[in-house]
């Protein structure tokens, strides 16, 4: 266990210690250390070292916190640091040249290109159900486009908040990256100081909190926040493949995941084929006694086991596969719940748990149309063997990511934006996007000395004969003529 | 309901009906813009004599003529803009589909600003039809007569139900912020631009903020004086000093401070003859509120051109300041007026401290023959945009981003930017029920066999082909 310096000292110390480390980080940005890619290189492989070095203390503080299994553990928090780690080294140099851009005949001479350039001390507050993945990943953009890092880990994932506060300072440098704890007072008091941009995980309740404290600096903010994920199956289905990617997408990490399918929505005949499907995927996976296997993780706290019994025993659909449940042990078997109604309780809110109401909609268009009278998700999904279904549920729908035929693994590539729309948040990252997110793209224009006689053209007297002049020079079409 | 509460619902149920989502129609409609500047010069340029105080020629050029080179580049490029990107796969997905898909956001906010009401009102606006939103048109109620003439010709030439114009003051403006917006685009100064965002939050709404800052002016002793001054004296003195990347002050050796004062003073008689006050390309102050403000910022400034005004006229004449001092009153928030101070430094490193003292300003411009000193004015110091040896033009590339940073604003626009950041860029993965054989080794039972399979096959480590993420390609024609 590691001792938290500010967790139990009186208050007043707290807000000092904030105010030192903010002060020495932003003393470190502005004494320009963090712009050479050389230093962003070497904090990067540092961060990489601390993954690889500590894999296992990872593993096992997951473990504690969300009793997630090594499986999950490793995929979902430490292959896909290290694959974004890969990528930012990778393409830190081509991320950080100068991006020339086309220009008119009026300033073909001169120099114009886009800078990215860091935005200052930057804020990152994580969320606890992937307490590693979603706290470093954008950490590694923040650091890749050169800036100075507060980062927040969530006190919820206790085990893993202690770990990342004793690692941080051993592997990257003190000056420029400070871990600050605490839980929702502490939060606030932090977010009254001014940041150069916010990166927020989290829930849209204090989401709001976030933004109104940033509108106070006029400071940008990331938000990447959840909703209900839709999931919907049309149309000629391979039952069996699909009950495996629903199972294995919908239950990962007991379904609190913010891009987890939520909520299905077929026909009768679909549910009727799809409920032994997944009846029988979740005995293969898990075996025939699920909390028995360690494949399975749990509810992380008391709180939200509390809040999904309470789902589960509002709800007035059928439980047909699982239901059990374990409070000492905070589990909850992965459950199933069919003739759920637009109104159920389990319809209200972002489950984040595992359970999976199914509602019986016939047609595909009724099915869209319910999805439209929800917030926009972070993720749509649809599984189809007709390309024409998922094509009209793509063209008819509006979140933060598409995947069809599949859960969860879009997030997984670096090369598509990450991020929500509406309710489900704003902004986005993953690979070259994370750095994008946490830079300033300038505008620069170098011009030279010559020329001023075609400059003559914009100063007064004003005059029509200058001024068709000027429309020639200054429309993209005359640098084809050239 | 209110009126603007009526407004909003329109356009969202015009949204919904899905019509904005065909290219054909969001080029139809720009098209149509494009026929009211061809079709309306006329009253465009004599709302904006009656409000700014600007020729027609004048009134083209610093508003029209961008419009309609941004429209036609929209035209251009808007399939090309609106198409699936696809991106790089790693050997999990080589079969499947992987792409970014733009799409339109829903309703978009518009509040434009009275400087140049048409470029910063309708430049958004234009992003917004692109990108398949329908966006609701608020404008700038300080510019009365333009103002109307927007709300009275927007309508005939676009859809109206999708591009309300809502025009109005304090109380309008607030009303319509209580409602649900998908984004916010606001241009105007930084104090609205907190309560916009504070408003914004309650929805969750993104925005764009165009705000400003007081611009520095670097001029190098070693440069061509003269043909620095001129661009200068042209980039300030442009619609009487109310220009959000105007510049501000001017930082020079002492040295040739007297030089400077002369070559400006050269440049103003000759664009603007003796007697500005007459000259029909020199612009007015938008209104005595303001007229008010700027004066009471020569209380202790030592004037060395200028400082003729006429209070029932808005006129200021083109005026510059010597020997400014950084805690004199012109120096404390942003000018938006025809004041040009000069604060003498000793060294391009004082010059670099006290631009950094201050917020980070929307333009950033340095006079020099020596790349050198280009480059560190450069690296040490940050804006929304950076001009070496001119001032203002780089609004005029559609190719670069046009925004500010930190106090100076948050997001870009401008060609392509403009579509992007009114748009959702939604990553798809399209994947087949096939493979199921390649799925299995991510499926429990775990063992650490499927564990290593698993990420060879994913990662792009794997294969050197694969490797990382690419750049989107510089935006080039």
């Amino acid at each position: 266990a590691v001792f938290a310096p500010w967790a139990n000292t009186p208050s007043g110390a707290p807000c000092k210690r904030r105010a030192q480390v903010l002060e020495r980080l932003r003393t470190a940005f502005e004494s320009r250390v963090t712009i050479p890619e050389k230093f962003r290189r070497t904090q990067l492989t540092n961060l990489m070292s601390m993954i690889k070095d500590n894999e296992e203390q990872i593993v096992n503080a997951l473990h504690k916190d969300l009793t997630k299994p090594k499986f999950e553990a490793i995929l979902s928090e430490v292959e896909i640091v290290m694959n974004e780690l890969h990528c930012a080294l990778s393409n830190l140099t081509s991320w950080m040249q100068p991006e020339y851009v086309s220009k008119n005949l009026a300033t073909k001479l001169d120099e114009c290109f886009v800078r990215r350039e860091p935005l200052g001390v930057v804020l990152i507050i994580g969320p606890w159900n992937y307490p590693m993945q979603l706290l470093i990943v954008p950490l590694i953009g923040a650091i890749a486009a050169g800036n100075c890092v507060v980062i927040k880990p969530s006190e919820v994932s206790a085990a893993t908040d202690n770990l990342i506060t004793e690692l941080i300072p051993k592997y990257l440098s003190k000056d420029c990256y400070a871990v600050v704890r605490g839980g929702a007072k502490e939060t606030q008091a932090l977010l009254k100081n001014r940041f150069d941009h916010i990166f927020y995980t989290g829930s849209q309740a204090v989401a709001r909190v976030v933004l109104q404290a940033a509108a106070v600096h006029l400071t940008p903010v990331t938000l990447e926040l959840g909703g209900k994920c839709p999931c919907l199956i049309y149309g000629r289905v391979n039952a069996t493949a699909a009950a495996h990617r629903l199972v294995w997408s919908k239950f990962f990490n007991a379904g609190q995941s913010c891009v987890a399918p939520d909520y299905v929505l077929c026909s009768k005949a679909t549910c009727d084929a799809l409920v032994p499907a997944l009846r029988q995927v979740l005995e293969d996976f898990y075996g025939s006694d699920i909390q028995k296997s360690p494949d399975m993780s749990r509810i992380v706290t008391p709180k939200h086991w509390t809040r999904l019994m309470g789902l589960l025993n509002r709800t007035k659909g059928k439980v047909v596969v699982g239901g059990e449940h374990d409070e000492k042990d905070r589990y909850i078997a992965p459950t199933v719940v069919v003739d759920v109604a637009e109104d159920d309780a389990l319809m209200e809110e972002e489950i984040f748990g595992p359970i999976l109401p199914i509602l019986t909609i016939e047609s595909l268009e009724e099915s869209i149309k319910l999805t439209k009278t929800k917030e926009k998700p972070l993720a749509f999904y649809v599984f189809s063997d007709e390309s024409s279904v998922v094509k009209k549920v793509l063209e008819n729908s509006s979140s933060g990511g598409f995947c069809s035929n599949d859960g969860i693994v879009h997030m997984a590539l670096p090369g598509l934006p990450f991020g929500g729309v509406g309710n489900s948040g704003f902004g986005h990252y993953h690979g070259h996007w994370g750095f994008e997110a946490f830079s300033h793209q300038r505008a620069v224009m170098l011009r030279g000395w010559a020329l001023e006689k075609l400059n003559a053209l914009r100063y007064p007297p004003y005059s029509d004969e200058k001024l068709s002049w000027l429309r020639w020079t200054t429309s993209p079409k005359s640098c084809s003529i050239m | 309901m209110s009126r603007e509460q009526q407004a909003v619902a329109r356009a969202r149920k015009a949204f919904e009906t899905g019509r904005s989502k065909s290219v054909e129609y969001r080029i139809n409609q720009l098209k149509n813009l494009q026929r009211l500047f061809s079709e309306r010069q006329k009253e465009i340029a004599a709302a904006i004599k009656k409000d700014l105080n600007k020729t027609e020629v004048g009134a083209q050029f610093y508003e029209t003529l961008g419009l309609e080179g941004e429209i036609s580049l929209f035209i251009k490029n808007l399939k090309e803009w609106a198409a699936p990107r696809h991106v790089k796969k790693n050997l999990l997905t080589m079969s499947d589909t992987v792409y970014i898909h733009p799409e339109p956001l829903g309703v978009v906010l518009v509040i434009g600003a009275w400087n140049y009401p048409w470029a910063v009102t309708i430049r958004p606006l234009i992003g917004a039809i692109a990108a398949g939103n329908a966006a609701v048109v608020k404008p700038s109620e300080v510019c009365v007569h333009t103002s109307k003439v927007m709300e009275d010709l927007l309508p005939i030439y676009i859809d109206k139900e999708l591009y309300p114009v809502v025009t109005g003051g304090v109380p309008e403006t607030q009303e319509l912020l209580r409602q649900k917006f998908d984004h916010i685009f606001y241009t105007g100064n930084s104090t609205v631009g907190k309560v916009i965002m504070e408003a914004a939050a309650k929805h969750l709404t993104p925005v764009t903020l165009e705000l400003g800052g007081k611009s520095p002016c670097y001029i190098d002793k070693n440069c061509d004086i003269s043909i620095a001054c001129r661009r200068v004296t042209w980039g300030k003195y442009s619609n009487c000093g109310q220009t959000c990347i105007a510049p501000d002050y001017i930082l020079c050796e002492p040295s040739i401070q007297n030089r400077v004062i002369e070559e400006v003073k050269k440049c103003i008689k000759e664009f603007y003859t003796d007697n500005p006050k007459t000259c029909p390309d020199y612009g007015r102050i938008i209104n005595q509120r303001h007229f008010k403000r700027v004066m009471a910022m020569l209380e202790d400034s030592n004037i060395a051109v200028g400082g003729e005004n006429d209070e029932s006229d808005c006129y200021i004449a083109p005026t510059v300041l010597r020997d400014v001092k950084p805690e004199a009153k012109v120096m404390q928030e942003e000018i938006f007026g025809p004041l040009l101070p000069i604060l003498p430094v000793s060294s391009l490193d004082e010059a670099i401290k006290l631009i950094n003292k201050g917020e980070k300003p929307l333009a950033l411009y340095v006079f020099s023959p020596d790349n050198k000193v280009i480059e560190r004015m450069r690296d040490e110091t940050s804006s929304g945009g950076f001009l070496a040896n001119d001032c203002l033009v780089h609004y005029s590339v559609s190719a670069l981003p046009f925004g500010g940073v930190g106090n100076s604003g948050i997001g870009c626009y401008h060609g392509k930017f403009s579509f992007d950041r009114l748009s959702h860029l939604r990553g798809c993965l399209v994947k087949k029920l096939k493979m199921e054989g390649v799925n299995d080794m991510r499926y429990p039972p775990h063992t650490l066999k499927k564990l290593g399979w698993y990420q060879w096959t994913s990662f792009p480590a794997s294969c050197n082909v694969l490797r990382g993420a690419e750049k989107p390609k510089p935006f080039c024609s």
